[in-house]
């Protein structure tokens, strides 16, 4: 290592070189994973989508715009986009739509999605993607039987005017839950309940009135 | 053949006489963070020790260019690429070890052992010997997390590697895979530790004396 008397030039030289290095294999390293990593990414969310739409044999992603809705492509959505997926069975018929809500929890972000039968307008499905609740409580929303058979058919529908829900998704405490709109709470695990209750509303509020009047363009696979 | 076992001192050194985990007491960030399970420890151990391993290495190779003024940024730098290198790499090979690991990966590069090396030896010595004795401190590192994980599994989810180890009826300690649980089993490793060093010098003093009672 040099001592005394390093001139600036000489610095900033060292210091360039250590830049260039490093920045050769960072670039190396992304350019090499790329696809790896974007191929795990998509098995990911198709096997949370398959898990929420069972029966489901494939999956076309659009994005939600104010104005209508349009085919996603490989890039990310634009500004103000909502990301959903549209599953067909075999026979190329619309099985459902899967779409990701998330809300803060205890400990963290708690993101699940969400699959929504347009023909009865209600949810039929919830899976987690990530969350980081406390073990053996909060994470009981993966397996308290209770509280998964909420999302066996939760209700939003929209008004008739399709601008809004007729009724917000709302979380309510364990053994209160009187109407079909409602996500009956665990009991000991009330935060997370509501995180998952509230994030779904938000996610369906904005996607459901940009969807539900364009359907007719994913009923069959295009 | 001295070099060789010099050599061989410089690996040994991290995996048990200076364990970075149980005697230096560094890198606490990591290990009581992400030790909730075996896989969980490994794979952070793991990725610990690639980071460490080729920062060293680089570092000593460039260490008679590296000025003295600019050298921790220069490490810092380093250590910051093989940190991304190794963020890179996990997500293309497991996105759920990814999500397990969480923000602890992005955080290799503020752990201690890292600099520490960087600026107490790899800055000094030529690459081989910097290479094995980061090597050996990883691999110690590896080791420490492993006891954490592996205890705090057992005792959290009745399991080891994911395998159940007790039937359906065990309940889980979930306090193990709490925070809390990282302290305590780390604070039985160390107590564990000590007791067998304090054995060995009582052990060690009691012959001395009996040497010096003979004479």
């Amino acid at each position: 290592m040099t001592t005394q008397f390093v001139s600036s030039t000489a610095l900033i030289r060292a210091l360039g070189l250590i830049a260039c290095i490093c920045g050769i294999i960072i670039v190396g390293v992304y350019e090499g994973t790329l696809d790896a990593v974007n191929a795990n990414k998509k098995i990911a969310l198709d096997r949370q989508i398959f898990k929420v739409l069972p029966g489901a044999k494939s999956v076309q992603a659009y994005d939600a715009l104010p104005g209508g809705i349009s085919p996603a492509g490989d890039h990310e959505s634009p500004s103000g986009a909502i990301r959903f997926y549209a599953a067909y069975d075999a026979t190329g018929k619309l099985m459902g739509i899967a779409a990701e809500g998330s809300s803060a929890g205890y400990a963290d972000q708690v993101r699940v999605l969400y699959a929504y039968d347009p023909d009865k307008q209600v949810i039929t499905g919830l899976g987690v993607i990530t969350m980081r609740e406390t073990p053996g409580i909060g994470d009981k929303i993966l397996v308290d039987h209770d509280f998964i058979h909420n999302f066996v058919a939760l209700d939003v529908a929209l008004t008739s005017d399709m601008k809004t829900l007729a009724n917000a998704v709302k979380t309510v405490k364990h053994g209160t839950k009187a109407n079909p709109w409602e996500v009956d709470a665990i009991s000991g695990a009330t935060v997370t309940s509501k995180a998952v209750g509230r994030g779904i509303n938000q996610s369906a509020a904005i996607l459901l009135p940009r969807l539900v009047p364009h359907i007719s363009q994913l009923r069959s696979k295009s | 053949m001295s070099t060789l076992i010099s050599n061989f001192d410089e690996f040994m050194d991290g995996l048990w006489k200076q364990n970075p985990i149980f005697v230096m007491m560094l890198g606490m960030c990591p290990t009581l963070a992400v030790t909730v399970s075996a896989v969980n420890s490994i794979s952070m151990g793991l990725a610990t020790t690639f980071v460490l391993t080729a920062s060293c290495l680089l570092i000593s190779i460039l260490r008679h260019i590296i000025p003295k003024e600019v050298r921790i940024a220069s490490f810092i730098v380093i250590i910051a690429t093989f940190v991304t290198v190794v963020d890179y790499s996990i997500q293309a090979i497991s996105l759920e070890l990814y999500d397990a690991l969480g923000a602890y990966i992005k955080l290799i590069v503020a752990n201690c052992i890292l600099l520490g090396r960087a600026e107490a030896h790899a800055a000094r010595m030529p690459p081989v010997p910097a290479t094995l004795n980061a090597f050996g401190m990883g691999l110690g590192f590896t080791l420490g997390l492993l006891a954490i994980g592996g205890v705090r599994e057992i005792f959290g989810a009745g399991k080891l590697f994911g395998i159940a180890l007790f039937g359906p009826h065990f309940q889980p300690w979930v306090v193990m895979v709490l925070p809390p649980g990282g302290f305590f089993v780390l604070a039985g490793w160390l107590i564990l530790f000590s007791g067998i060093r304090a054995n060995k010098q009582r052990k060690i003093e009691a012959e001395l004396a009996l040497k010096g009672a003979k004479a």
